[in-house]
């Protein structure tokens, strides 16, 4: 992490709240008492850098600082802490590429040097302003390793191939379809799924199970002589509770027919 | 519940109350604890670790600082928990702490201006291991602007905080903070911005290391080779502790000392920088006027001019004595010009209504300033404490912050670091004021306190005002008979004792303004440069002062006499309190302490002092064995002692209360005296305050 600070230049005079954003804003300062309004100050740091095209200028921070009556040092030093507050410009997309172990064990160098040939050094917005990118920590997909975030969105199992070419849509305004980019859907195996797949697992014809383990056994096998076995000493644990048949909370279709309503029991059609 | 709670410190029962910290119990046994973040008069951080101690049981060491004793529990047999502030066990912890600080500190103690009398130099000799460790790169930090005062060198910083809380607690501007984290945390002002505080240079003692020092003082001097003398300072009436570092003639800075009374351990930035003023525009040697133009000239001239011009007639002549004046000079000017006749003498500002009724409390800061950390209510009348007092301003912020005090304010609605309620900006708003909440609040306090203004009283209707807010004072119970809730506050540090000698007109005599009217003859002025000389005409003007500044360039004979650390002199703060300075240099060239001159002059007119040393004198304001004057006690203020004086009312008055707004008393908190206005440092503040329109300037 390098040193942070405001790019006082491009950060201009002024700056104002889109008056969509006045509604957010309320809501988020309806969460705190009067005298505690400084709580907001994150939530309200973050919309204004949405509303200043994805980063935090010297006066958008001046005016959260004003809205909550806070001294400009206290939200200074907030808007240095949270490395996503960027403050410096970025460009139109801005590319978060994750570099935390499962992404680096899964190619994340390669998406590095992919950003730095098509885009250039980190937080550098290309001629266009379209562009720009930075390495940040684990975001928390690493099921999808390697993964970048570009804005809101989370493009997943990236290889240099289809990155670049992630890249190179958004560079030519080309629409790009978020989330996986392999056959695959949200974080489920590539080509659908590979276990769990019987059917009968899922249509209830498993679940009449005529015997737990660990019940009790039947009185009259007990009795039979069980050659081998040792002699059965006093039990040593004799205030245990003995399960029982009745008590028992396996599935029991013909046992338990008003556990419906809970909506836990086994599927209707069990019945027949 | 018992309100103490008993614990084993290193072997030694010993039973503390339950809100004291850790730290405060080991000390309370006698131990020493490291320190680097901890301040007793700043919030608790916790974040430098290097007071940890060993509590049986606890699974780490404790940061003594952060653990409140009320909040431990006692041993599973109930007895006192075992703490210990020594053992291999906290020696390994804080030899650890001291590595890690010493990480990224650089190891550039022969070339810093701390050296000498660092914390962390002390600490690391104490605590810390004899070689380092640390193979990687070391970090660095940028330096940070903070002003013409504070210089930063702040790759030395170890993050304690201290300077962030002080600007942010004590001294009420939110200017500092620490920003970014991590290995990349920076101590800054927000985007480099000067301190805009008039207690910025506290940050500099406050810092345990050297990242924060002193800009005008740096690479001047090393505080081994430094003379340090106790003394008092002068730039406003509160008369602060504080200690003249001196190297051969010159004073190479000022520092704050210890007075829990006055100035806790702070000091105004007024005070602490003006010292190169003492080395700039020093009148050192007597001159006389000769076809328009000041000659140097030998003090046998200088007298015989002097005599001549004192020949005139006594009510010819007037005497004023300026803000600096010390109680010896004001007392042998007095018993000098009085053996002449002259009934002439004010020490006053032009205008005041005050000090002529021999009612010492009417001119008092009765209440004291420490005061204010008992009081509950204030209401402050036709005053700036923040350019006024700026350090007592920090104390009642404290009592606003820490406290339960509230504060209205009728005069110009500045920024005084804390909220007030605005009653009014002027004297007649004091008829209003029974209709207010505020005077509820008042009537209702326990112990109220109501503060005017030196300049309100110096006003057509400044008599009224006093009787009006005396009487005020009476109505609300704000003087009973340990509690004397009223008070002056005044703006310069000799005007209570020179008042004390009896500096006021004689009977029948003329006050300032008519004194520098141009009627008279011969006007000598002491060191009176803050008063308004334009309307001099064609008076003679004999000036004794320490600084070439106003009266020097319109007199036509200068004395040149001593300033406040070249000789040991009596001043009365605005509370009443006797304090005396003490020489720290020598005075310049052939000048001479002010009763001296007097003195001398004394002779030479034919009418020899009773006194041949300064001490004969002091004795004589003492008075005798056993008797109980102004001057016999020294040190204190006499604070509720004077309540019943307090009651007399105030007698010859007339008129009514006027309308017009209170002025400003100080316009440029930085150039209120010779000695600030001859200091190069002083016009960089002031003019960067003009710049900033910050309040403290705007004022």
């Amino acid at each position: 992490m390098a040193l942070r600070r405001f790019d006082l230049e491009a950060g201009g005079e002024s700056f104002a709240f889109k008056p969509e954003t006045e509604d957010k804003i309320a809501f988020w300062r309806g969460k705190y008492p009067a005298d505690k309004q400084r709580s907001a100050v994150i939530p309200l740091l973050w919309l204004a850098q949405k509303d200043n095209n994805g980063w935090l200028s010297e006066p958008a921070m001046r005016e959260v600082a004003d809205r909550l009556e806070m001294p400009y040092i206290r939200v200074y030093e907030v808007a240095t802490f949270y490395t996503m507050f960027r403050l410096q410009p970025v460009g139109k997309f801005h590319i978060q590429l994750c570099g935390t172990t499962p992404c680096q064990l899964r190619g994340a160098e390669d998406l590095k040097e992919v950003c730095k040939r098509e885009i250039g050094k980190q937080m550098y917005v290309t001629d266009d302003k379209r562009l720009s990118w930075e390495e940040v920590e684990c975001l928390g997909a690493c099921v999808n390793a390697p993964m970048v975030q570009i804005n809101d969105d989370y493009y997943e199992d990236l290889t240099p191939d289809s990155f670049a070419q992630i890249i190179g849509r958004l560079k030519n305004g080309v629409e790009v379809a978020p989330g996986p980019q392999i056959d695959r859907v949200n974080s489920a195996p590539e080509g659908g799924a590979k276990t769990l797949t019987d059917a009968a697992l899922f249509d209830g014809s498993r679940n009449a199970i005529s015997k737990l383990p660990n019940l009790p056994e039947p009185a009259a096998e007990a009795s039979a002589e069980a050659t081998g076995k040792p002699d059965a000493g006093a039990p040593t644990n004799v205030k245990r509770e003995e399960p029982t048949a009745g008590k028992a909370t396996l599935i029991d279709t013909t046992s338990k027919p008003e556990a419906t309503k809970d909506g836990m029991s086994a599927p209707k059609d069990k019945k027949d | 519940m018992s309100d103490t709670f008993k614990l084993n410190i290193d072997g030694q029962e010993i039973e503390v109350p339950k809100h004291y910290t850790l730290m405060q119990a080991c000390e309370e046994a006698g131990a020493e604890i490291p320190r680097f973040c901890y301040h007793e008069r700043l919030s608790v951080a916790g974040n430098c670790r290097m007071c940890l101690v060993e509590w049986e049981g606890a699974p780490k060491p404790i940061a003594s600082c952060a653990q409140i004793v009320g909040d431990m529990r006692p041993n599973r047999d109930g007895s006192a928990p075992i703490v210990r502030t020594g053992g291999a066990y906290v020696e390994k912890a804080r030899n650890g702490v001291m590595e890690f600080l010493l990480i990224n500190h650089p190891l550039d103690c022969p070339i810093c201006d701390q050296g000498g009398e660092c914390d962390l130099q002390d600490q690391a000799v104490a605590y810390g291991r004899s070689t380092s460790r640390y193979e990687e790169n070391k970090r660095a930090v940028e330096d940070k602007y903070m002003g013409p005062l504070v210089k930063t060198i702040m790759t030395r910083c170890i993050q304690c905080t201290r300077c962030v809380r002080f600007v942010a607690e004590v001294a009420g501007v939110e200017e500092m903070g620490m920003i970014s984290r991590g290995e990349n945390a920076e101590i800054t002002t927000y985007l480099e911005k000067s301190l805009t505080s008039e207690l910025s240079g506290n940050v500099i003692d406050l810092c345990p290391v050297g990242a924060l020092t002193s800009k005008p003082y740096a690479f001047n001097a090393r505080p081994w080779e430094l003379r340090k003398t106790s003394s008092i300072d002068v730039m406003d009436a509160m008369g602060a502790a504080i200690r003249v570092d001196a190297k051969g003639d010159a004073v190479m800075r000022i520092m704050p000392e210890l007075n829990e009374e006055v100035n806790e351990e702070w000091l105004s930035d007024k005070s602490r920088f003006v010292w190169d003023g003492l080395g700039r525009q020093r009148l050192d040697r007597p001159y006389i006027r000769e076809n328009g133009k000041l000659r140097a000239a030998t003090w046998g001239e200088a007298f015989e001019a002097v005599k001549a011009a004192l020949s005139v007639g006594a009510d010819k002549i007037g005497v004023v004595a300026g803000d600096l004046i010390e109680v010896e000079q004001a007392k042998a000017a007095l018993d000098l010009f009085r053996s002449l006749g002259v009934k002439n003498t004010d020490c006053r500002p032009a205008g005041a209504q005050y000090g002529t009724s021999g009612v010492r409390e009417h001119y008092l800061f009765n209440p004291t300033l420490m005061g204010i950390e008992e009081a509950d209510a204030l209401l402050l009348i036709g005053t700036n404490p923040r350019v006024e007092a700026a350090v007592w301003n920090a104390r009642i912020r404290k009592s606003w912050l820490w406290g339960n005090l509230k504060i209205g304010l009728i005069g110009e609605a500045v920024d005084l670091t804390y909220p007030y309620e605005h009653l009014g900006t002027s004297a007649a708003d004091l008829d209003k004021l029974t209709s207010t909440d505020f005077f509820k609040v008042l009537k209702d306090a326990k112990r109220p306190m109501i503060v005017v203004g030196e300049r309100a009283l110096c006003r057509e209707d400044g008599l009224k005002l006093l009787e009006t807010v005396q009487r005020l004072s009476q109505d609300i119970g704000a003087v009973t008979e340990e509690w004397a809730g009223f008070g002056v506050l005044h703006t310069a540090a000799g005007r209570v004792g020179a008042l004390d000698v009896g500096f006021v007109p004689a009977e029948g005599g003329l006050a300032t303004a008519d004194i520098l009217g141009g009627e008279l003859s011969t006007v000598v002025l002491l060191g009176a440069d803050e008063a308004d000389l334009s309307k001099l005409g064609n008076s003679k003007v004999v000036y004794v002062g320490s600084h070439g500044d106003a009266g020097a360039s319109r007199a036509d004979i200068v004395l040149p006499s001593a300033a406040y650390t070249e000789m040991t002199a009596t001043y009365v703060n605005t509370e009443g309190r006797v304090q005396m300075t003490t020489r720290a240099v020598q005075p310049k060239g052939e000048a001479r302490e002010g009763w001296a001159i007097f003195r001398a002059l004394s002779a030479v007119c034919g009418k020899p002092l009773p006194y041949d040393t300064a001490d004969q004198l002091r004795a004589l304001l003492r008075g005798k064995e056993g008797e109980n004057t102004v001057f016999s006690g020294r040190g204190y203020a006499p604070g509720a002692r004077g309540a019943a004086a307090l009651s007399q009312p105030v007698t010859g008055v007339s008129g009514t209360l006027s309308a017009s707004p209170f002025e400003a008393s100080v316009v440029d908190f930085y150039l209120t005296n010779p000695i600030a206005r001859a200091s190069k440092t002083m016009a960089e503040c002031s003019a960067l305050a003009s710049r900033l329109d910050t309040p403290v300037a705007a004022e």
